[in-house]
């Protein structure tokens, strides 16, 4: 909050308060931003049930569950005499967490990869880039089938597929953030390093890695978000339902007799999505402790 | 560590102690005591493994996920009647991006399971499928309509909102309208409504009639409770109008287990076909008579499955094979006929089909089965009720 500077500078002793209430005004806002998310799901499903307004489409318990039955889902069986709906979902979850985390690994690491190889050749960067750009121009969709099947021809498991999928969305953002970041340190620095002879080798370690750290971290949190889209989407054409995505589809099918079980699967993906962009945030938070960022 | 330190380091480090040189001897010792023990290991798998006589590997891709509709190979799978006739199956299960006649002929999977009418509609785009064994000998779809609206009969279908599935899945109802003199392209005659794969349009009345298998959808409608009353809809509250029933006599046939056509030409995979067709009648016999125990196979394989759903589906996935008076298999006389006229009619396909069916291989193993003292035919088998569950649960 900007009109807390001031104070903060002020005393000493005022700092240390002022230090906690920051943190607390945080918590604070994400409160109030569910609870306003909440209210307006319910204030809209009341209004359009009361008025029996149908557009843009018919609202009910069916098409938008109250809040409240979408959380109690969880501890639902989803079978007679069966677990909780939570236990099988969290199976999924983990199961299509491998997928995704597998594929954001192999996404960093070529993404990351073909920004050094671009950074070191204009020729490569100038021929290459725009292909770059294409690949990610093309639907997930449409590829997800042909990625699964070329490969599962060349007996290549179901969930390493998959893994590919989620690379596929994860290295573009990487690539090009890297790329940049690659390029960012201070040109006087470059002037430095060249002046005492540095090889490539340790001009790329030294200066343009560290310098590009902070550009990397921002793709790969929305790479680790991308990794569980593609994940879940994979996983249909791979003829896999150990996942979130086959639960998508299982409850799908059966929406209009537990319309909540797939409201509650399409909280735990989000969820997952946030898990994985909150463990890069926290790498992210230990690599750069002194950050430009952090120093604000 | 500069490099001077370095070359004393590895300069005396050979026979500086004395001790030092004892603890390297037993680290070779052991790391060989190890390796030996490895290979000794390895050696042992290697040499049981021939014993087994290698099992010949087959795909079995199915038309959906995981569902009673294919108890019958999970029961063929658990029940090891696949491993006792030298192969082993891998069961794929299908989804919405998947169409299994296209999985087979990519040969990704040597056997598929899909309605009779698609194998056909990609036979004539040019792949070159057989269908080998007709598991289902009768149609599973239905049309319903709500007791209360009156439609007690197809004719009354006339100018109301009729819902069917789109993409191959129209034929039946539209040889039943047309049987009643109401043409299905004509907007003037009926409006038809493109349905999504679930029962909401239905349930909301904003269709008069809707499609619903007898092992699915139905279900749907049952296991869900009736706003007005709070309680469960039964079949009082409905018309079904079944479409093997003879009064409509438009089915068409459904679930068939396919390869491709070069594939079987071979010698060797027509034995295949024999044997895996032999294991998985048998799976299918055996959950004819052990209902409960197949739907806890089919559960354990679809870990989100409601088993009340999966109960009734089973029961009514019987109902669709059992009785088959020629055995198990083998399709009923003329209904391979109809099914190719209905689908020629309504335009899935263009000419009467040549070669998509060869019955001999499931013929041969039904009469092993029949050997073997299995009860093939299934005449005493009667329809269980099968109470519902709400949700499915």
């Amino acid at each position: 909050m900007w009109w807390n500077a001031r104070h903060m500078e002020a005393a000493a002793s005022e700092r240390r308060v002022w230090k906690v209430v920051p943190g607390l005004s945080k918590l604070a806002t994400y409160a109030i931003v569910i609870v306003a998310l909440c209210a307006a799901w319910e204030g809209y499903k009341w209004l359009w049930e009361t008025t029996g307004w149908t557009w843009p489409f018919l609202v009910d318990d069916t098409t938008m569950p109250h809040l409240w039955d979408i959380l109690k889902a969880f501890g639902e069986p989803v079978t007679t005499g069966g677990p909780a709906l939570i236990h099988p979902l969290l199976d999924a979850a983990w199961f299509t967490a491998k997928e995704a985390i597998a594929g954001f690994v192999l996404g960093a690491v070529v993404g990351f990869a073909l920004a050094v190889l671009l950074v070191h050749s204009r020729l490569l960067e100038r021929g290459l880039l725009p292909y770059i750009v294409a690949s990610q121009t093309v639907p997930i969709l449409a590829i997800a089938p042909m990625v699964v099947i070329g490969l599962g021809s060349k007996g290549v498991e179901g969930w390493k597929a998959v893994a590919v999928l989620a690379a596929y969305l994860t290295f573009f953002p990487v690539a090009i953030n890297a790329l940049r970041g690659l390029q960012s340190a201070d040109p006087r620095a470059f002037e430095l390093m060249e002046s005492y002879a540095s090889s490539r080798w340790s001009i790329l370690w030294r200066l343009r890695v560290p310098a590009s750290l902070p550009y990397l971290f921002t793709a790969l949190k929305i790479s680790a978000t991308a990794s569980v889209i593609g994940a879940i989407i994979g996983e249909t054409p791979a003829s896999i339902q150990e996942g979130l995505g086959g639960a998508i589809v299982n409850f799908n099918q059966y929406y209009s007799l537990q319309p909540t079980f797939l409201w509650a699967t399409n909280i735990v993906c989000a969820v997952l999505g946030l898990v994985l962009f909150g463990a890069v945030a926290l790498t992210e938070r230990l690599v750069l402790r002194r950050a430009p960022e952090h120093y604000a | 560590m500069t490099r001077v330190q370095n070359g004393n380091h590895a300069a005396d480090g050979v026979a500086r102690n004395p001790e030092e040189g004892e603890l390297r001897k037993q680290w070779v010792m052991a790391v060989a005591v190890l390796a030996g023990a490895a290979f000794a290991a390895w050696v042992a798998v290697a040499a049981a493994a021939p014993e087994q006589k290698a099992a010949t590997k087959v795909n079995l891709q199915l038309k959906w996920v995981t569902q009673a509709q294919f108890a019958g190979y999970y029961a063929a799978l658990e029940k090891g009647y696949y491993d006792k006739e030298g192969l082993d199956v891998t069961i794929k299960v299908g989804g919405p991006s998947i169409t299994p006649e296209t999985v087979v002929a990519g040969k990704r999977a040597e056997f598929g399971v899909d309605w009779l009418p698609s194998l056909l509609a990609t036979r004539e785009k040019g792949s070159n499928l057989v269908s080998i064994a007709q598991v289902f000998a009768r149609s599973g779809m239905t049309e319903l309509t709500w007791r209360d609206s009156g439609i007690d009969t197809i004719k009354k279908m006339r100018g109301k909102k009729v819902g069917v599935w789109c993409c191959g899945n129209e034929p039946e109802l539209f040889a039943a309208l047309n049987k009643n003199g109401i043409d299905p392209k004509n907007p003037n005659d009926v409006t038809i409504v493109n349905q999504p794969f679930d029962m909401q349009l239905f349930l909301k009345r904003q269709v008069d009639a809707a499609a619903a298998m007898t092992y699915n959808e139905l279900a749907q409608v049952l296991e869900t409770k009736n706003p007005k009353t709070g309680k469960l809809y039964t079949m009082k509250d409905l018309n079904v109008f079944m479409m093997s029933d003879p009064k409509v006599g438009t089915g068409m046939l459904e679930d068939n287990l396919f390869v491709r056509g070069d594939w079987i030409a071979e010698k060797a995979n027509q034995a295949t076909a024999v044997k895996f067709l032999k294991a998985s009648f048998k799976g299918w016999v055996y959950c004819r008579d052990h209902r409960a125990e197949c739907v806890s196979f089919v559960l354990k394989s679809g870990s989100l499955l409601g088993k009340g759903h999966q109960t009734w589906m089973m029961n009514e996935i019987n109902a669709l094979i059992w009785p088959n008076p020629k055995g198990i298999g083998l399709p009923p006389a003329g209904a391979v006929a109809q099914t190719t006229k209905i689908a020629k009619t309504y335009g899935v396909i263009t000419k009467t089909p040549k070669g998509a069916t060869n019955y001999a291989y499931a013929a041969r193993a039904v009469a092993q089965l029949k050997k073997e003292g299995v009860d093939v035919l299934g005449k005493k088998w009667k329809k269980a009720v099968v109470k519902v569950t709400p949700g499915g649960k």
